[in-house]
């Protein structure tokens, strides 16, 4: 390992945004065929340090060596084609109703007399598919594809592009636990073809079981860069946050009320198929199940979301109709949405007024809106969760995802919600601002709010959930209490065993 | 449950680096931007036209900007939502001839102009049903609506103005009070009015919304829907008041009033920095875009630029307008 080949540095980076110094002074090697990961909280320099690499954005001071040339930073194009960067983020760069291959080829598709060659170029996207062992017709638009398989799409891009360095932003993110498996055994291969990897992610597990090396960002700072197996994941934790996380997930005291919404044989024209359950007042009721399992549709039938084709709903023992969120808000259930975004923040308005967007009748008069009290609602819920934010006025969109996370929840507290439905309440989010988060569920359920709380991660799942109830293909295969719930029962429940 | 009240941090601060700071913000807003393109445009016009800057012109200028702005308000609130209304031009013409009709017939002049705005109203809602409940493409809505109410003007009136207006409303369009044009004044309480509406009440804010996230105000429990709809009423409304204002300014309800003013309108939004696809956009930006198609306008004819001219160079403007745009945005990001 010491004896490694380098082949990129980074020296003396230094990125300046106005108010904030993103990167300082930031020195990092990569070695040839390592897959180095990189954790931190948001807003510690990751991100930025990968536009830099990427050629998204240009240093203020400091280079970059690749292949023995030294650059002050360079243009994306550059980054792929000279120096074979390659990045796959969150959101694909895919053409949805074009094919596999035409996506792989796109730019540079083989041609005869002018036409594209399509059965060549079908034919050199299957040998690229097959190179990563991937069984994949290349003919398939990739709009039919699984997020997984669009995923491995933009990695077969990557290879074609002949990339010696692939970054991958939180790659597991969308994916279920069979498709993380699939990826990570990819992602092997890639190595053993010596690719460089740097693999983001929040997910300490994730780094233990594919990394080499791991560096830590704090504050635009390079910490530590230690070899995974002599580091351990407190350890990691502690730099990142700079202070020992006690537990998890925080212990409350439980108390569990009456009970105040019950779901009655509720169907639905998007997935749902005859779902019944209870939540009562106090309770955090945890929802497991594969993606596609039909839980955000859930959610989205309770909310009003979507619509319900049968079955009916009552509040506090009363048939209630919810047609639209309207409804929803009416009868005090909120909704915190699993895309941010999209469908939760309203990015152009200021924090304070999304904090009360649910809720301007409280803070006017006659449909006019008082500003004192919008900015005391504001000022009240930034410093009730902690939310990041230089001053009310701020767009909400210039927040780190954490804090436009606690802005929504700060919403549905504003406007006194009863009920509150999280869909993946802590995707995308640092360590630090999920612990805060899952304290101010926790603190909710003990107010006497009923939460319902849908997760793919397994931990948080069984750490924050009273009661877990599971899911598979739109129908509720079972539910275990606290104390029966295991990683394996859950598992087998999700799977429709 | 609101209670605490938290002073914010800039509370005490010497006054010379708050003036610094107004001074550095304000030069920062778009809208100084397209102010100082609007006064450049105006001193290029002056070296070139002298005449257009004696106040005989400017009154003039000043009045048929007043026109445009208030129906460039109205599409402005419905292009903030992320839709447009091609109508508004057809919505002039017919709200000043049902209101010049009321008045011909003898009826009150302040009930015919109350008719006039509701006709406005009642237009700009249709428009707003079948863009919101039925779900059809406000281009395609108001697309048709342009061709059937222009339609329904020729039809009523089989083509002819309509005389015999009230005299008691000329001022509306052609009086004046302390040397400043009656319509001007209109433009600028109807503008405060607007500005108001947008920034300080719950519906103006959830226009901004629904522009830049739609679906998230939705899930967030707003009728967006209603808002939608009611967005187009406005636009109606704006559109009459014009329409009424110009049977004023030319004591006759003319069959072609207001055709093809969509242009001019939309116009004057788009290069005041209002973004097509909602969301962006402010009163003021809309207003200086409105001066800005007015003054080029005026400045052709003064420098005797024929007709034909006249109309390709206005759509340069606009073309140009958003390319300048683009580049800043390119900067930005």
């Amino acid at each position: 390992m010491d004896e490694q080949k380098i082949l990129v540095s980074a020296r003396q980076i230094v990125k300046r945004y106005p108010g904030v110094l993103a990167l300082d002074k930031v020195d990092m090697d990569f070695y040839s065929g390592e897959i180095h990961a990189i954790c931190g909280e948001n807003g510690a320099g990751k991100s930025t340090f990968i536009k830099i690499l990427t050629g998204a954005i240009q240093p203020d001071s400091g280079c970059i060596e690749i292949d023995s040339v030294v650059r002050n930073g360079f243009e994306p194009h550059e980054a792929m084609n000279d120096f074979g960067i390659s990045a796959i983020y969150q959101e694909f760069n895919l053409i949805p109703a074009l094919s596999i291959a035409e996506n792989l080829f796109l730019g540079n598709e083989p041609r005869k007399n002018g036409l594209i060659d399509v059965n060549k170029m079908n034919k050199m996207a299957k040998e690229i598919l097959q190179s990563l062992e991937v069984d994949l017709d290349p003919k398939l638009p990739v709009e039919n594809l699984a997020v997984a398989y669009q995923q491995i799409v933009e990695i077969a891009k990557a290879t074609y592009h002949k990339a010696k360095l692939l970054i991958m932003d939180e790659p597991t993110a969308p994916l279920t636990i069979h498709e993380v498996d699939t990826l990570f055994a990819l992602v092997k291969r890639l190595k053993a073809q010596g690719i460089t990897i740097i693999y983001i992610s929040h997910r300490l597990l994730e780094i233990f079981e594919l990394s080499d090396r791991v560096t830590v960002f704090r504050d635009g700072k390079k910490i530590a860069t230690l070899k995974t197996s002599d580091t351990s994941k407190d350890e990691l934790i502690h730099l990142m946050v700079n202070r020992k996380l006690e537990e998890t997930y925080p212990e409350r005291s439980h108390f569990i009320g009456e009970k105040i919404l019950e779901v009655l044989h509720v169907s639905t024209a998007t997935r749902l198929k005859d779902v019944s359950f209870l939540l009562h007042k106090g309770e955090i009721l945890g929802f497991g199940g594969l993606v596609g399992a039909g839980r955000t549709e859930l959610a989205r039938a309770v909310y009003g979301a979507d619509q319900i084709t049968a079955g009916q709903i009552l509040i506090n023992g009363h048939k209630v109709s919810i047609r639209h969120p309207q409804n929803a808000v009416t009868l005090k259930i909120g909704l915190v949405p699993e895309d941010r975004k999209l469908h939760g923040i309203i990015s152009e308005l200021s924090v304070k007024e999304n904090i009360s967007f649910s809720s301007f009748n409280k803070v006017s008069k006659l449909g006019l809106i008082n500003v004192s009290l919008l900015e005391q609602a504001a000022t009240y819920m930034i410093k009730l969760l902690r939310i990041a934010t230089p001053n009310t006025q701020k767009k909400v969109k210039e927040l780190s995802g954490g804090n436009q996370q606690k802005v929504i929840i700060g919403r549905w507290l504003t406007s006194d919600c009863d009920i509150i439905l999280f869909d993946e309440p802590t995707r995308g989010i640092d360590v630090g601002a999920k612990q805060e988060i899952y304290e101010h569920i926790n603190e909710l359920a003990s107010q006497g709010k009923a939460i319902i709380l849908i997760s793919s991660d397994m931990q948080e799942l069984l750490g924050m959930s009273d009661r877990i109830i599971v899911m598979h293909e739109g129908v509720i295969t079972g539910e275990l209490t606290k104390e029966e719930a295991t990683q394996d029962k859950v598992l087998r429940l999700a799977s429709g065993e | 449950m609101i209670t605490e009240k938290v002073h914010t941090s800039t509370d005490k601060q010497p006054f010379s680096t708050r003036t610094k700071r107004f001074i550095q913000r304000t030069l920062r807003m778009r809208e100084s931007a397209i102010f100082l393109a609007l006064l450049g445009i105006m001193l290029v016009i002056t070296i070139v036209a002298p005449q257009f800057a004696t106040s005989g012109n400017i009154y003039r200028v000043s009045r048929q900007i007043s026109f445009v702005a208030i129906a460039a308000l109205g599409v402005f609130t419905v292009i903030l939502t992320g839709g447009i209304d091609l109508s508004l031009g057809s919505i002039i013409g017919i709200s000043g001839v049902i209101s010049g009709l009321c008045m011909a017939s003898g009826m009150h002049y302040l009930l015919a102009i109350v008719i006039g705005l509701i006709t406005g109203c009642a237009v700009g809602t249709i428009n707003g049903l079948l863009v919101s409940y039925v779900g059809i493409t406000p281009f395609i809505v108001t697309l048709g609506m342009l061709s059937v109410a222009r339609g329904s003007i020729w039809i009523i009136t089989k083509g002819w103005p309509v005389e015999n207006i009230d005299d008691r409303i000329l001022a509306l369009g052609q009086g004046d009070a302390f040397g400043i044009p009656l319509p001007v004044i209109i433009m600028v309480i109807v503008s405060i009015i607007v500005h108001f509406f947008l920034r300080s009440t719950v519906f103006g804010r959830r226009v901004y919304a629904i522009g830049g996230n739609e679906e998230a105000t939705r899930l967030s429990g707003i009728d967006v829907k209603k808002i939608k709809c009611l967005v187009y009423t406005i636009s109606g409304l704006m559109a009459a008041i014009t329409g009424i204002m110009l049977v004023a300014r030319f004591n006759s309800a003319q069959t072609s009033s207001g055709d093809g003013w969509e242009l001019d309108a939309i116009a004057a939004a788009v290069i005041g920095g209002a973004s097509l696809q909602g969301g962006a956009g402010s009163v003021v930006g809309v207003l200086i875009g409105a001066a800005i198609m007015g003054v080029i306008r005026n400045g052709l004819v003064l420098m005797k630029v024929s007709a034909y001219w006249q109309t390709a160079i206005m759509g340069l403007i606009i073309i140009l307008a958003a390319v300048i745009d683009r580049i800043k945005n390119r900067k930005v990001s």
